[in-house]
């Protein structure tokens, strides 16, 4: 970490540090690379290079390895969120109940395709996996707020709330 | 506090009954997955607050507990000892019910559970055919008890299988199990007791054994309700498993899109260790045993167990050739043993009442119960538990409720993305893994999805293509490149550009890659569509010689047209219209251009009249 230490903000030193704590925690238990790639996304918010670099350099691994465990799971990304994330379901029920409809919509309203981000980096859209929350389908899940039982003419309402925090 | 043995839970259960037999009323307000998503925390928030503010609370005890079942009704809320169940219970109605029944002693009927078939609200919860109908083993006190309390789940007998079979060997455990027909309910319907024999007898000084809480199956949410209602069931039945075949460790692999099992389960741990439930000499048996939560990060394949196993050592979740089998070198190659979270569920009961009392439920092969999660287009979705052997039919029609709106029913999707559906003419078939899988639908996890008329089967199975495409780890070439190849012949077929010998070119794939491909995921990934080629091959030929879709779900295959009856002519459509094909007069029926209409269905969805109907 030294020789990058410089450049760094009192912010990104203070996020490097607890990746680093989180790494000790984990030191004597095998297998553990998953976890604290779930924990470095929790801190810095997405795994850029720089970061798949420490955990790869500090756990004994080679940077490609980690890249190759990080790329395999939807849950790692590496590239920055938007202050909202808005995900469609699309596991069987919410289809079913029209999902593909709530989609659509989304990206009527923000003008964006899935996996897009607005320009002024507020939503981006995503389809998710099955949330477990059938019972109330088709769902809207905007950061980790379900929105149940979601008709089109809903989104806008929904976005709403999230306009202007 | 550490319990020691089995006069410490004994104890334990007497103080924690006496202190509940204070109160003269329990509200419980479900803390479920699908009512946290309908604000239950702001009602049990508010019961809370208003109980206090009442000066009730010496009277009243408030229990947030785990899913009840009823998941699209929430919030839910159980009064007892009266037993009624009211709906919906925003903190407005949860005030009223306060005010009025247990300050008043009235029950408010307006706001309890509404039977649609019957028309009418039934207040008390064992009167209700969706709860009366059911068989709760698995789901015995989720939903009854607080989740993050070990001394409410002894009270209700916890842990005293576990004390109960640290007086057996490990033989006789095994026997119990084997005897009692248990078979795997992650879906493949491997007798259990067979998987832990043959997990005693692997050599090593140190087995695994693992738990399967990689509930990925769209639609299925059974495990999830399980470990969030009633996490402390889990921890029993692996520790008796644990015991069993001499392993001493345990890893519950979750799901990283449930936050709230992966919460409540880990606070389950802690709870535990510090009770002595989990550790060193366990209830004084000598035995030492610890669980391990790991966390999943988005891939489906990680389902298929040898996938499961390398995901926790932390690597890609890509599937391992077997043999060698889990219990022979499993997760960081030691003998492994791995079941799903509802198998475990079933454990303690088993011992506790024995083989011969698990056997009584059931038929066939198939003993005891299975959950299903009920969702898609059924009245009362939600989770159940019902005998193995119950007809579809009743499942469906009596507890689900029906069909909603009054649809008809069409098919109803088992299994997920490895199962298949079953039509009207075999709703009388009984629920057991052998009947369903004749059918070639499979028992599955138990997802359960009910599809009404409304629904296009062609289109059901390019999901399920598309899915398994997105979720294909890659490894093997039948599933990396057959299921890209399938899901392109099904997208030509809804878009109607298919050709009739995409049907023999669909059966020939699908059988091939049931033959070769090397995991679960691959091996029953064309099961959808040969499932849906089989009883719906009219909609396939619909759709491609017709080139319309029935059900008009097909996008490029609908038109809309403006019935001229129903038309008054007030050109909002036509203004709404993105490629200006409609014209007409004001106050004159309109006519749609069909040449020239892209079918985004704006026109329909701005028509006042009803009168832009899709074909």
């Amino acid at each position: 970490m030294s020789d990058v230490a410089k450049t760094l903000s009192v912010e990104e030193q203070a996020n490097y540090e607890k990746l680093s704590n989180v790494i000790d925690l984990y030191s004597g238990k095998e297998g553990c690379l998953i976890q604290v790639l779930h924990a470095a996304q929790e801190i810095f918010g997405y795994l850029p290079y720089e970061v798949q670099k420490y955990v790869a350099d500090n756990m004994g691994f080679s940077v490609s390895y980690v890249s190759s465990v990080s790329s395999f799971y939807s849950f790692f990304s590496t590239t920055p969120r938007t202050k909202h994330e808005v995900k469609v379901c699309l596991g069987t029920a919410c289809y079913v109940k029209g999902g593909k409809l709530l989609i659509e919509k989304l990206q009527e309203v923000l003008g964006i395709g899935v996996g897009e981000a607005t320009p002024d980096n507020l939503f981006s859209i995503h389809v998710t996996r099955c949330v477990g929350a059938c019972g109330l389908a088709p769902v809207v899940v905007v950061d980790e707020e379900v929105f149940k039982q979601v008709k089109p003419a809903d989104i806008p309402g929904i976005l709403d709330q999230y306009r202007g925090e | 506090m550490r319990v020691n043995d089995v006069n410490d839970l004994k104890l334990i259960a007497e103080r924690y009954n006496a202190e509940m037999g204070k109160y003269e009323h329990t509200i419980y307000v479900c803390g479920g997955g699908g009512c946290i998503s309908s604000k239950c925390q702001d009602t049990k928030d508010f019961v809370d607050s208003y109980i206090k503010e009442q000066g009730l609370s010496d009277k009243v005890n408030v229990v947030f507990t785990g899913c009840m079942g009823t998941c699209a009704m929430g919030p839910v809320v159980l009064v007892e000892p009266e037993r009624v169940y009211y709906v919906h219970v925003t903190p407005e109605r949860a005030k009223e019910i306060i005010d009025r029944q247990i300050i008043g002693g009235e029950i408010i009927e307006e706001y309890t559970f509404f039977d649609k078939n019957l028309g009418k609200h039934i207040p008390h919860i064992d009167d209700i055919p969706f709860f009366a109908e059911q068989v709760q083993i698995v789901l015995k006190k989720c939903g009854k008890i607080p989740f993050d309390s070990i001394e409410a789940y002894i009270a209700k007998g916890g842990f005293t299988a576990e004390a109960k079979a640290f007086g057996m060997t490990q033989q006789q455990i095994i026997d119990e199990v084997t005897a009692s027909g248990l078979r795997g309910r992650g879906g493949a319907g491997f007798p259990t007791g067979i998987k832990w024999s043959a997990g005693m007898k692997a050599q090593g000084d140190n087995k695994c054994i693992v738990c399967n809480a990689d509930e990925g199956d769209p639609g299925a949410f059974m495990d999830r309700s399980a470990i969030e209602g009633d996490p402390f069931c889990l921890i029993e039945g692996m520790t008796i498993g644990g015991y069993a075949i001499g392993a001493k460790n345990g890893y519950v692999y979750c799901r990283a899109e449930y936050p709230v099992a992966v919460e409540r389960f880990n606070k389950a741990l802690d709870i535990a260790r510090e009770w002595g439930l989990l550790g060193k000499n366990i209830l004084g048996s000598g035995f030492d045993f610890d669980i391990e939560l790991r966390i999943g990060a988005g891939a489906f394949v990680c389902g298929e167990e040898t996938a499961l196993m390398n995901s926790i050592q932390g690597e890609r979740g890509e599937p391992r050739q077997k043999p060698p089998f889990p219990f022979e070198s499993g997760l960081f190659g030691l003998p492994t043993i791995i079941n799903n979270v509802e198998t475990y569920y079933n454990i303690a009961e088993i011992i506790n009442r024995g083989a011969d009392w698990f056997a009584s439920y059931g038929v066939g092969r198939s003993k005891g119960t299975k959950v299903f999660a009920l969702a898609g287009d059924v009245v009362n979705t939600g989770i159940v538990e019902v005998p193995m052997g119950m007809t579809l039919r009743k499942l469906i029609y009596e507890i689900g409720g029906g069909i909603t709106d009054g649809k008809n029913f069409k098919a109803a999707q088992m299994g997920g993305p490895s199962g298949g559906c079953i039509t009207e003419k075999n709703l009388d078939t009984s629920v057991d893994y052998e009947s369903l899988t004749a059918l070639g639908a499979i028992m599955g996890s138990g997802g359960l999805i009910v599809m009404s008329e409304d629904t296009c089967m062609v289109d059901t199975a390019r999901f399920f293509m598309q899915f398994i495409q997105d979720e294909s780890c890659g490894k093997c070439t039948p599933c990396r490149i057959g299921t890209k190849r399938m899901l392109e012949i099904l997208e030509r077929i809804t878009e109607g550009k298919g050709k009739l010998e995409d049907l023999d070119t669909l059966t020939e794939l699908s059988n091939t890659i049931k033959d070769t491909a090397m995991c679960g995921l691959g091996q029953t990934a064309p099961n959808p569509v040969l499932s849906t080629l089989a009883n719906f091959r009219d909609e396939y030929e619909a759709h491609i010689t017709g080139k319309t879709c029935p059900a008009h779900v097909c996008a490029a295959l609908a038109h809309y047209y403006i019935v001229p009856e129903k038309c008054k002519g007030c050109t909002l459509c036509a203004r709404n219209c993105p490629v200006q094909c409609i014209s007409g007069k004001v106050k004159e029926p309109h006519v749609i251009d069909q040449d020239k209409c892209i079918k985004c269905g704006a026109c329909m969805a701005n028509c006042k009249f009803g009168a832009v109907v899709k074909k």
